[in-house]
């Protein structure tokens, strides 16, 4: 045991993009402050049981030649009491905060002046974040501006999934049309966040992850203006533009182009992941350069997500110089 | 054990038959215990159709599908043959073994009436109104609790029905009287049901 | 022996007036009636299946020791973790508790049998096909995929197009049926077969807690059957229970899933609160410490188990005020678990421990369990939960309970009792080996999921990406999980190995037994009880050990004991049901054969399976069964 608590503190609490244990913003701090004191009283508490257990088996265990009887002893209403009152303060103790907490997460930000709503909605297994202020829809990558109250409707377009960013809040379910939940939270400095899906979606649910990007206040003014602009000159190659535009703008929109039934692609050269899942790294640490991952995706979606909805584009008749082309393109579609 | 049967083998019986063997008041004991669970299920049942009887995705609603005459002349019946059930568990009482096998019988008519006009309503629903299990969340909650306390009056008719053959082929004894008499717990339990059905479904639906 | 007489109908009973008719071999076991044999039935079906749910914990670990592992595909780990939670809960635990149920409550309430032998074998014979039909998936077009929790709309035939979840509905139908009789028959017989002078305060810690479980399976198992029938209906006939865009609302598959859900949890680790609390006084030579609080605190948790479901939905957005009463609800049970958890370590205290197999599984139970319970409090507060919730940390918080409650506590039960049940003391030897491995590769598994979960690893995960400080933890838990394979194999070993043995245990082979099971020989007779014991307070034998007397004294002279007669009619009920079901499953699938396609279709073949189980139940009616007697000489033969 003593090993494994070794081992856990020198892994640490996990990284601070992603773990609870090390929140990014007042509502995973709400949480973290809970976790903690939940656990105080409930080590307090296992140390209790620990060492009477400790005590009863090392001191009373039965000795060779021990034959006489033990006293029969009924029970003690003293320790009956005891033993009901104090896990009783203690459950008074975390009730009372916890109690506060849960009213204090379910205000609604929704009809806040100040706050930016954002609409998610959920697909197997990508993420859909529309921003109604600014007529604007992107997907996998949220990005907000630091310090502002984030407002959030959550659905979901197929079966339920469930938004979590654990470094920035806990996590609530996207459910279908009759059941939208709202919720909010703000990311007070600037980063990278990862977020998952954590409801048992299907067979890529553990692929179903996103992240969130809180920039300042103008670098998120300028990302929305780059979203509201109309998608430049689509491909230099006609033939492959008209490829693009009849294949993957059925189910794709760049800019103004093309319609929002998969991830919307606009500005997708500066994401930080394609997929989600394959992350854009040019040092190669993490993941692999922007083009790369395009192509890895291209070639064959399903191995990279089982099970889901892309078609791959070989199947649609593309042949591989088509899709690297494709791939290059999308690569250098960033928005700055 | 052996009193109780001395006194089926000379033809008179305990004061309360289905309570004179062990296995007997097992037999009714447990009954109440199952009753219990089947409360739970129609308590499920109950919460669905509440839940979701407003759902009606623009098929027909409650209000302009049910007609009150029919299910009140099914509701009378079914009443009645409740009370029918308790006058055969009193002739069980009083050991008399051929007005009790009339009470049951005329309990089984009853039912088949009551079956009869659910059945009647229900292809009224599906042939006339385009109400079927799959138009609408309501309906098929509505098929679905109703249905289930159709299938218990058809289980209980068919039940009675051969505790009725049981009983001119070998009497009434501590044997035979504890079936029949958990069969009467088991027809007032689904009688009870349907006053709520009848409330909660019908009157409801006709008001809300 | 062979020989008795049906009585009824006679003054008189006519002594050996007719043979009964004696199976043998295999169909002694399809037709028997007797709870004891009915016990190893549970056993090895309940075993069975724990082995099956065993392997594919093996295989969801293996997948899991590395990130971006591909030893499984995705859609086969998902049909591995419904099928690994549903085998557990359903075929796995439960049926090892009936198992020791059966085995243990009639002797110790000291009945000759269980109230209805009959529905006893119906019971198990349900469960058993049930188990088996949802088994049946892997071989026939696919197993289960959307969680044991089975949430619409993934559940529904839109998003899960192979017939594995209605092997999931169906299936679980038919061996929830197996349960509820099970939950009423031993209702009915700890109310009206307990041995003259065993009042209720006097029953065994064992007999209440099975008395409080059968209370809970009887109101929550008919809330998941109607459950099960609305996904079914709506997978089979198109209805609309969960659909959406007709009006359909899936949060309502969640609250009756949780409302029988979370009462379930309490008919799995209540029957381990017993067993727990029959092994520690017996092997601390001390009373159960504080008898009425435990009873008191068993019933206190029944009844707020039916009042803290929706804490498995803080995050399903149902608003503050029910997130802020379920928390406060769920917190409240911490309060009667802690009762107990005090009370057996005062148990403990002034006694003299030793320390057999039961009793380290026992005494391993207690601080492993606590720390399930905990987590258990830390749960139940919402905010926090909403991190929590649907992670690792959930996963290792209700193995902690599941595992390292309820299994440490069959373990320690099975080795107790197994001397009972088979007249064989398994080898302590190999029953310590089995602890250590066991627990150690428990917590080894388990501990550091808590971890993983608080660090960003959500459950239900085919496989995660590197760089997230997954990597060590997951290979620690995998490696620990082979252990506990590890574990229960040198428990089959053990199993096996005592089977050679010649039968003769004592019939107090621990030697400080207290309770009437121990008065009785090992394996116990057919009849149980020669005499119908008096019980003259709690803990009766030990009470008359204690009196110097060498056994019980009998409430009844020696006389004839009636005995019920074996049948296959439960057997064969449960072949009607197996078959209806698989039937209806099918009614509208195209098998490309005219034949098949006209009995499935038109429902033919489940109109023949429901015609031999109601025909069964006709004929059982009419045929009344009159059972047989053993006679007072053959008792003294015997």
């Amino acid at each position: 045991m003593i090993a494994v608590f070794g081992l856990i503190l020198l892994t640490g609490c996990g990284r601070a993009d992603l773990s609870a244990l090390r929140p990014q913003g007042p509502a995973a701090e709400t949480s973290y402050g809970l976790m903690k004191l939940s656990i105080t009283i409930m080590v307090i508490v296992l140390l209790i049981v620990f060492s009477i257990a400790a005590f009863v088996m090392i001191r009373f265990r039965r000795k060779p030649g021990q034959s006489e009887i033990p006293e029969q002893v009924e029970g003690s209403i003293k320790l009956e009491i005891l033993w009901t009152v104090i896990p009783l303060i203690l459950v008074v103790v975390l009730a009372v905060p916890t109690v506060k907490a849960v009213f204090a997460a379910g205000n609604d930000h929704w009809n806040d002046k100040n706050a930016i709503k954002v609409k998610v909605t959920g697909h197997q297994y990508w993420w859909e974040f529309e921003y109604p202020d600014y007529g604007i829809t992107t997907a996998q990558d949220l990005v907000i501006p630091k310090g502002k109250d984030i407002a959030f409707e959550l659905k979901t377009a197929d079966v339920i999934h469930s938004f979590w960013v654990p470094s920035l809040s806990g996590k609530l379910d996207t459910n279908p049309a009759g059941t939208i939940n709202r919720f909010s939270f703000s990311a007070p400095n600037e980063g990278v966040y990862r977020g998952k899906c954590a409801e048992l979606c299907g067979p890529s649910h553990g692929l179903m992850e996103f992240k969130v990007k809180s920039v300042s206040e103008e670098a998120f003014q300028k990302w929305v203006d780059g979203m509201k602009k109309p998608a430049a000159v689509l491909l230099e190659d006609p033939a492959l533009a008209k490829t693009f535009k009849d294949q993957c703008l059925k189910c794709h929109a760049v800019g103004d182009q093309g319609i929002s039934v998969g991830p919307n692609l606009t500005g997708i050269g500066s994401r930080e992941a394609i997929a989600g899942i394959l992350i854009n790294d040019d040092s190669g640490v993490e993941g692999a350069s922007v083009e790369e991952n395009l192509k890895t995706w291209l070639h064959d979606p399903k191995s990279v997500k089982p099970n889901n909805l892309m078609p791959s584009p070989k199947d649609l008749g593309l042949t591989d110089e088509e899709i690297d082309g494709i791939a290059h393109y999308l690569a250098n579609y960033k928005l700055n | 054990m052996t009193t109780a049967h001395a006194e089926a083998a000379n033809g008179t019986l305990p004061h309360e038959p289905e309570k004179a063997t062990l296995e007997g008041r097992n037999k009714v004991l447990a009954f109440w215990l199952f009753l219990g669970g089947e409360a739970v299920l129609f308590g499920t049942l109950f919460a669905t159709f509440l839940a979701l009887r407003n759902q009606t995705n623009e098929g027909p609603t409650a209000n302009e599908l049910f007609h009150l005459p029919l299910v009140a002349a099914a509701t009378f019946i079914l009443l009645v043959s409740s009370l029918t059930s308790v006058f055969a568990i009193q002739a069980m009482h009083r050991n008399r073994p051929a007005v009790l096998r009339n009470w049951l019988l005329i309990t089984v008519v009853l039912g088949l009436g009551f079956l009869g006009l659910e059945i009647y309503e229900f292809s009224e629903y599906i042939r006339h109104e385009e109400f079927g299990m799959t138009t609408s969340a309501f309906s098929s909650a509505f098929y679905t609790l109703v249905g289930f306390h159709g299938a218990h009056v058809a289980f209980g008719i068919v039940w009675i029905g051969i505790l009725i053959a049981q009983l001119s082929r070998k009497g009434l004894n501590v044997i035979t009287a504890p079936k029949i008499y958990v069969s009467a717990m088991y027809w007032h339990f689904i009688d009870v049901v349907w006053v709520f059905i009848f409330t909660v479904v019908y009157l409801l639906g006709k008001v809300g | 022996m062979a020989q008795a007489a049906p009585v009824l109908n006679h003054s008189k009973p006519l002594k050996h007036g007719h043979n009964v008719k004696r199976h043998t071999g295999l169909m002694d076991w399809i037709t028997t009636v007797d709870h004891k044999k009915i016990a190893i039935l549970y056993l090895w079906a309940g075993g069975l299946f724990f082995g099956i749910g065993g392997l594919e914990a093996i295989l969801i670990r293996i997948q899991l020791i590395k990130p971006m592992n591909t030893f499984l595909n995705a859609q086969l780990f998902n049909e591995l973790i419904t099928m690994h939670g549903t085998t557990m809960i359903f075929l796995g635990v439960m049926p090892i508790i009936f198992a020791l149920m059966n085995a243990v409550i009639p002797l110790q309430i000291g009945a000759r049998d269980v109230a209805f032998p009959f529905l006893n074998a119906l019971g198990f014979w349900t469960f058993l096909f049930g188990g088996l039909l949802l088994n049946l998936s892997w071989v026939m077009g696919g197993a289960p995929d959307a969680g044991w929790t089975a949430y619409a709309p993934l559940s529904t035939s839109t998003y899960s197009t192979t017939h594995g979840v209605d092997f999931y509905t169906i299936g679980l139908q038919i061996a929830g049926l197996g349960t509820l009789i099970g939950g009423i028959n031993f209702l009915a017989t700890i109310i009206t077969m307990r041995a003259p002078g065993m009042s209720y305060m006097r029953m065994p810690m064992f007999a209440w807690t099975t008395f409080i479980t059968s209370a809970i399976i009887l109101f929550a198992f008919p809330a998941i059957t109607v459950g099960l029938v609305l996904l079914t209906f709506d997978r089979i006939l198109g209805a609309n229970f969960f659909e959406v865009g007709a009006g359909g609302n899936p949060v309502l598959w969640q609250h009756i899933f949780w409302i029988f859900g979370h009462p379930e949890v309490y008919i799995l680790i209540l029957p381990a609160f017993g067993i727990i609390s029959e092994i520690i006084p017996t092997f601390s030579r001390k009373r159960l410490f504080g008898y009425s609080s435990m009873v008191f605190a068993t019933i206190l948790i029944a009844f707020l188990g039916f009042m803290v479901w929706a804490h498995h939905m803080f995050t399903t957005g149902l608003g503050p005020v029910a997130n802020a009463l379920f928390s406060v609800s769920t917190m409240l049970i911490a309060v009667p678990t802690g009762i107990k958890i005090f009370n057996w370590l005062f148990t403990m205290w002034g006694g003299q421990v030793r320390f057999t197999t039961p009793n380290l599984f026992a005494a391993g139970f207690i601080p492993t369990f606590t720390m399930g319970g905990v987590t258990g409090v830390m749960l139940a507060s919402a905010p926090a939960d909403f991190q929590f919730h649907d992670t690792y940390f959930v996963v290792a918080h209700f193995h902690y309970v599941i595992v390292g409650g309820l299994v440490l506590g069959l373990f320690g039960g099975l080795h107790y009792w197994w001397p009972k049940m088979f007249g064989r003391m398994l080898s302590e030897k190999l029953g310590k080996w089995t602890f250590w491995t066991f627990i150690l590769g428990f917590h080894m598994t388990f501990f550091v999921q808590h971890f993983l979960g608080l660090m960003g690893m959500q459950r239900r995960v085919f496989t995660y990406l590197p760089n997230q400080q997954f990597d060590l933890l997951n290979l620690i838990s995998t490696i620990g999980a082979g252990l506990m394979g590890v574990g229960t194999i040198i428990f089959l070993t053990n199993v096996f190995l005592t089977s050679r043995k010649p039968v003769g245990a004592l019939d107090d082979p621990w030697e400080d037994g207290r309770t009437l099971e121990w008065s009785i020989p090992s394996p116990p007779p057919e009849y149980n009880f020669k005499q119908t014991p008096l019980v003259r307070g709690i803990d009766a034998l030990w009470k008359e050990k204690t009196a110097g007397n060498k056994g019980m004294t009998p409430a009844e002279p020696v006389g004839s004991i009636h005995m019920p007669s074996a049948t296959a009619l439960p057997f064969v009920m449960s072949v009607g049901i197996f078959i209806a079901g698989l039937g209806f499953m099918f009614s509208r699938d195209d098998f490309g054969n005219a034949f098949m396609s006209f009995i499935f279709n038109n429902y033919i073949v489940t109109a023949i399976g429901l015609l031999i189980t109601f025909g069964s139940m006709v004929l059982r009616s009419v045929f009344d069964d009159h059972g047989w007697h053993i006679e007072p000489e053959e008792l003294e033969e015997g």
